[in-house]
């Protein structure tokens, strides 16, 4: 097992060193530039060059793309083009925004999702499962930021229900420890600032969430379904088990194979949907320095923050190839 | 002696809406003794696993009709409720299935495959349990058995994985056992031991046997009583020594015929049955009737288009046919 994890550890360095590439490459074709950018109206042909020379950007792009990676070996990633600051201190402020709405939104998707999933295919054919399959459907059609929207509009501004933005209140002084708000409040044992932080984080969690749980119900369904249909089963219904055993033992156990491979797969794009989310409930992570950092031509900032993103999702789908070797004992042997 | 197993008339079809119903057992009648071994055998699409899956009330929820009555010690198991059946399955009746690898869950160890039956028929305890699957995989001939609680399907072979689903269904000492093509998918050297372990403990333990399977050659070394089917409904039955001596059905005279013998003349052609199960006339329709298997049949009459043949009964063979093969050429 330790064997299987330090290998796919090392496969990371190459998956990482070839997006960086790639990443710089793309970055360095794009039209305009840092300098364009942070000088605006007053960009001129010569102050465009004069600025290109100290940022270094007049070197060919192989001189510069060693320079980076030389630097990033030694964890320096520069300082972003906007505020001055390294781009370390800036992701490291906001990295736990981002990870406390990501993980909310997963959680509510799994622990929501794996059982709508599991009873639409029990009642397979009924109005419950119909209802559950167009509802997925829409789920997934709906863009994130137009739900976004829609629940901002209507559960904060409507109904006043949840605080529209932020991610706490402005008035509560709350003591940061993990940088996490929720935690924080636990931890120092101010609960009505991890509570204030708890109802912040509803309405951006529950958009965020809409995509990746109705595809956890789609494939749960799909994937119990087949389960129930397999010979395995009705061996099982065979011996005259009882039916919760059948279910429990021997179909929801298989059922779930699948199903974490999509987790995986969707937290990928969950970090995505984050950054819509973000903007939307002005939740200041990871999304709005990312989202910044294109308007602006951040080349320092987009990078760290690009990679940092890429090398959760290979932590991540590691994760879920280690929950496969729990889950199912075919694995383990390789 | 009164039957184990008394199945009659028993008639299965598939619906699906907006399209007419598709018959797989199509009036099927035959009984089965306290320790008899009964073959069905048949072509695939012959109706013969809906048979049995039939009997164990194993078909889907939904999408067929099941018709006609089951008994087994003179209660028709279709009338039970789904919980009095689930009480009978595993305990009074079991079955072993095809493909060894895929009847076996893949993520739980064998030993919980064997336990779990034992729990929940015998109330076994944990401990208890686990020591009597042991001594059951140790019946069927596992080596190590007590190591091999804790493997998993895949680290077994296939023969390994049939005898423990024989384990397995024999762990309640059921009175009626059916084995759906249970070798079909294993090395022709182990569809030899599988079938003698087989034979050994259905005489050790009384279980009555339906064999259900495609090959007469497996028929001709195990059953007392042989059932063939054609298209949903038994063609021909009679005691094993009367009907390899003397088929009279065209249809089991061709399944005899397409065997080879190592006695026969070297060079010699297998007999091949014409065309494929599909292309078979329905037994009744709304015109009249046929015999389904008349567009094969090398003996054909024009009867044969027009009216079902009936069956009939003559001593302990029954046979379904216009213009069966006479007694001295079947007999050779």
């Amino acid at each position: 097992m330790l064997r299987f994890i330090v290998r796919r550890l090392i496969q990371v360095v190459p998956t990482l060193l070839l997006l960086s590439i790639l990443l710089f490459a793309w970055l360095r074709s794009l039209p305009g530039g840092p300098a364009a950018a942070l000088l605006g109206d007053k960009a001129t042909p010569e102050k465009i060059a004069q600025l290109n020379t100290v940022l270094g950007l007049d070197q060919p792009v192989p001189v510069q793309y060693f320079r980076f990676l030389g630097r990033a070996l030694t964890g320096d990633f520069g300082n972003s083009l906007i505020t001055g600051e390294p781009v370390t201190t800036e992701i490291a402020r906001a990295l736990p925004a981002t990870i406390e709405l990501a993980m909310a939104a997963l959680l509510l998707a799994v622990v929501l999702g794996i059982p709508l999933g599991y009873v639409a295919a029990r009642y397979r054919g009924r109005p419950l499962d119909t209802t559950t399959v167009i509802a997925t459907l829409v789920g997934v059609a709906v863009p994130v930021f137009f739900l976004g929207y829609l629940l901002k509009q209507f559960f904060a501004v409507d109904l006043g229900w949840f605080p529209p933005s932020g991610r706490q209140a402005v008035d509560i002084d709350a003591t940061h420890v993990t940088g996490f708000a929720v935690l924080d409040g636990l931890v120092t044992r101010e609960f009505d600032a991890s509570w204030d932080a708890l109802v912040h984080l509803v309405l951006p969690a529950v958009a965020l969430a809409t995509i990746p749980l109705a595809v956890i119900v789609r494939i749960t369904r799909a994937s119990v379904l087949d389960v129930m249909g397999s010979d395995f089963v009705r061996t099982a219904n065979s011996k005259g088990l009882a039916p919760r055993t059948v279910r429990e033992r021997h179909v929801l156990r298989n059922a779930l194979l699948p199903v974490s491979t999509t987790i995986g797969l969707q937290t990928g794009l969950l970090l995505a949907g984050a950054v819509l989310t973000e903007k939307v409930f002005v939740w200041g992570g990871l999304g709005t320095l990312l989202a910044q950092a294109i308007e602006r031509r951040d080349y320092p900032r987009l990078q760290a923050v690009v990679l940092l993103g890429a090398l959760v999702y290979v932590i991540v789908n590691l994760l879920v190839d280690l929950s496969y070797a729990v889950i199912d004992p075919r694995v383990r042997v390789r | 002696m009164s039957a184990l197993l008394e199945v009659e008339d028993l008639k299965v079809a598939f619906t699906r809406r907006g399209e007419p119903d598709t018959v797989a057992v199509d009036g099927v009648s035959f009984d089965v003794k306290p320790g008899e071994i009964v073959g069905l055998v048949g072509e695939s699409g012959c109706g013969k696993s809906v048979t049995s899956l039939a009997v164990m009330r194993l078909l889907p929820e939904r999408g067929n009709r099941v018709a006609g009555s089951i008994r087994m010690d003179g209660e028709d198991l279709l009338g039970l409720s789904d919980s009095a059946m689930r009480e009978r399955r595993g305990r009074d009746l079991s079955m072993i299935f095809q493909d060894p690898l895929s009847s076996l869950n893949p993520v739980i160890p064998v030993g919980l495959q064997v336990t779990e039956v034992l729990t929940r028929h015998r109330g076994m305890k944990k401990d208890a349990a686990r020591r009597e699957a042991a001594e059951l995989l140790d019946r069927v001939g596992i080596p190590d058995p007590t190591r091999r609680l804790d493997s998993y399907p895949h680290q077994m072979s296939g023969g390994m994985r049939q005898r423990a689903l024989i384990a397995i269904a024999l762990a309640c000492t059921p009175r009626l056992l059916i084995a759906d093509e249970p070798t079909t998918a294993l090395d022709v050297t182990i569809q030899a031991q599988i079938l003698d372990l087989l034979k050994q403990l259905v005489a050790e333990t009384g279980t009555a046997l339906v064999m259900i399977t495609h090959d007469l050659g497996v028929v001709a070394g195990l059953c007392d009583r042989v059932n063939v089917l054609y298209a949903g409904r038994i063609v021909e039955r009679a005691d094993r020594h009367e009907l390899f001596r003397q088929p009279r059905h065209p249809y089991t005279h061709g399944l005899l015929g397409s065997i080879p013998r190592l006695d026969g003349p070297p060079g010699e052609d297998l007999a091949a049955i014409r065309g494929s199960v599909n292309d078979n006339l329905p037994w009744a329709s709304p015109e009249g009737g046929a015999c389904a298997f008349m567009p094969r049949c090398p003996r054909a009459l024009e009867v044969c288009a027009e009216v079902t043949p009936a069956a009939e009964e003559a001593g302990t063979r029954l046979l379904r046919c216009h213009n069966p093969v006479p007694v001295a050429e079947g007999a050779e």
